[in-house]
């Protein structure tokens, strides 16, 4: 989440003071993602000191100190909203990683291990569904927040259901025993030669 | 008291090298106003499950009360009537009789229970309207999208006196904003003191329950704590 580019969007409307950002961010973002006013003002220095926001330059440091996004500001913006986040490279996932760890350790019962986790993904999913039942209704801001909240942890618990099935299918069919072709890609996605 | 009580409830198909143990040794209660998610892969026993919970299947041993009556103990008639009157089925593909109106399709097992046309349509209208749709009560199920047939089902599902919902993944043919409207139906039926299980693999759908049971070769394996309050998830801060 960048709240330097949240920034830039609140400030794209019309010039704002820091305070009046801090609430509109919490508000925008269906209050899931809460923020102190010290991150927006430490956020609209660096963003000055980058040209992208002008202050008030004859205002104090301080709430009633009003900022405006300049033209370099709004190309930035429009540059972000359209570039895609890096999603090439897997992240060091520590969920994978115990289920790795879990299939290689002599006793350990995988499937008991990922049910733990499976179980504690879905409480996670009541809850922000019960969020959203109790207090979305009408609040887009929240709504759109909780579901991407709720299509990662599902992304999550689809991995891990089929991580189970295949563990037990390669657990009735070994199968051949696996290649050490790829080397560099395997070490890439956290996995053993 | 519980709506629906399963006590050690077993289904085994076929015998000898064929014989499938579908469930074994199933023990679930399910409150008033509770709604109860069955999650599990691919046979894991959840629609058998869903089957045994609504009378349309016995098991091999093991008990089912439904309103704190045993099935086992009642006649075929008694247990018709309970199916009639008591639980109402939503399916994954509607089920609903292309010929009938939606009105008739959610008056039409109450008539067949002997409550006159005229409080039969009383009820349906109440049920349909409830679900948004008093205005396509006169509609035959091909003009109504499938969201709406859905939500015709869920009506025919809830109309008079039923106490019990089975639904067997209920918005799996719909995309995800309209399956979303059929569980955030089916809670709010709950809220109003009806009893549910829905059986589905989908995390998403499951997590609109109160608690979700996880199926795993024919026993229950696990299932979710209650919840805490939504305060625990608005603790963390955000990145740069």
């Amino acid at each position: 989440m960048s709240v330097r580019h949240a920034l830039l969007a609140l400030l794209s409307e019309g010039p704002k003071y820091g305070l009046q950002l801090r609430e509109e961010f919490v508000a925008r973002t269906g209050e899931v993602w809460p923020l102190n006013v010290g991150q927006v003002y430490t956020t609209l220095q660096r963003l000055e000191r980058d040209g992208l926001v002008e202050s008030d330059d004859a205002a104090e440091a301080g709430p009633q100190k009003g900022f405006r996004i300049t033209e370099e500001g709004e190309q930035e913006l429009d540059g972000w909203l359209r570039t895609p986040p890096d999603l090439s490279a897997p992240p060091r996932d520590e969920l994978v990683i115990k289920v790795l760890v879990a299939v290689r350790i002599p006793g350990t019962d995988v499937h008991e291990v990922i049910q733990v986790h499976r179980r504690y993904l879905v409480e996670l999913m009541q809850q922000w569904t019960r969020l959203k039942e109790d207090e979305a209704d009408g609040d887009l801001a929240l709504a759109l927040a909780v579901d991407a909240e709720l299509f990662r942890l599902d992304s999550v618990v689809r991995w891990l259901d089929t991580a189970d099935g295949r563990i037990r299918r390669a657990a009735v069919d070994p199968g051949p025993r696996t290649t050490t072709a790829r080397p560099r890609l395997r070490r890439r996605v956290g996995v053993r030669p | 008291m519980s709506v629906l009580e399963l006590s050690q409830v077993s289904k085994v198909y076929g015998d000898g090298p064929a014989e499938v143990r579908a469930l074994r040794g199933v023990d679930l209660r399910v409150e008033a106003g509770a709604m109860v998610a069955v999650m599990g892969p691919s046979g894991s026993g959840k629609s058998t499950l869903l089957t045994i919970a609504g009378s349309l299947e016995d098991p091999t041993s093991g008990e089912v009360c439904v309103g704190g009556e045993s099935l086992t103990r009642m006649s075929r008639a008694a247990r018709a009537r309970l199916r009639r009157r008591v639980i109402g089925y939503v399916f994954q593909d509607f089920n609903l009789l292309p010929g009938l109106t939606a009105m008739e399709n959610v008056t039409l097992p109450m008539e067949l229970d002997g409550v006159p046309a005229r409080r039969a349509r009383v009820r349906g209208m109440a049920a349909l309207d409830e679900l948004g749709l008093a205005d396509r009560a006169g509609h035959f199920p091909d003009e109504l999208s499938g969201g709406e047939r859905q939500r015709v089902a869920i009506a025919r599902a809830m109309a008079g006196e039923r106490r019990l919902l089975l639904a067997d993944e209920p918005s799996g043919a719909l995309d995800s904003v309209n399956g979303e409207s059929v569980m955030r139906l089916l809670h709010a039926a709950c809220k109003r003191g009806m009893a549910a299980v829905v059986v589905t693999h989908d995390a998403q759908l499951a997590s609109w329950a109160d608690r979700v049971v996880f199926l795993r070769d024919g026993r229950i394996a696990d299932q979710t704590m209650p919840l805490p309050g939504p305060e625990s998830l608005l603790a963390g801060e955000p990145g740069q």
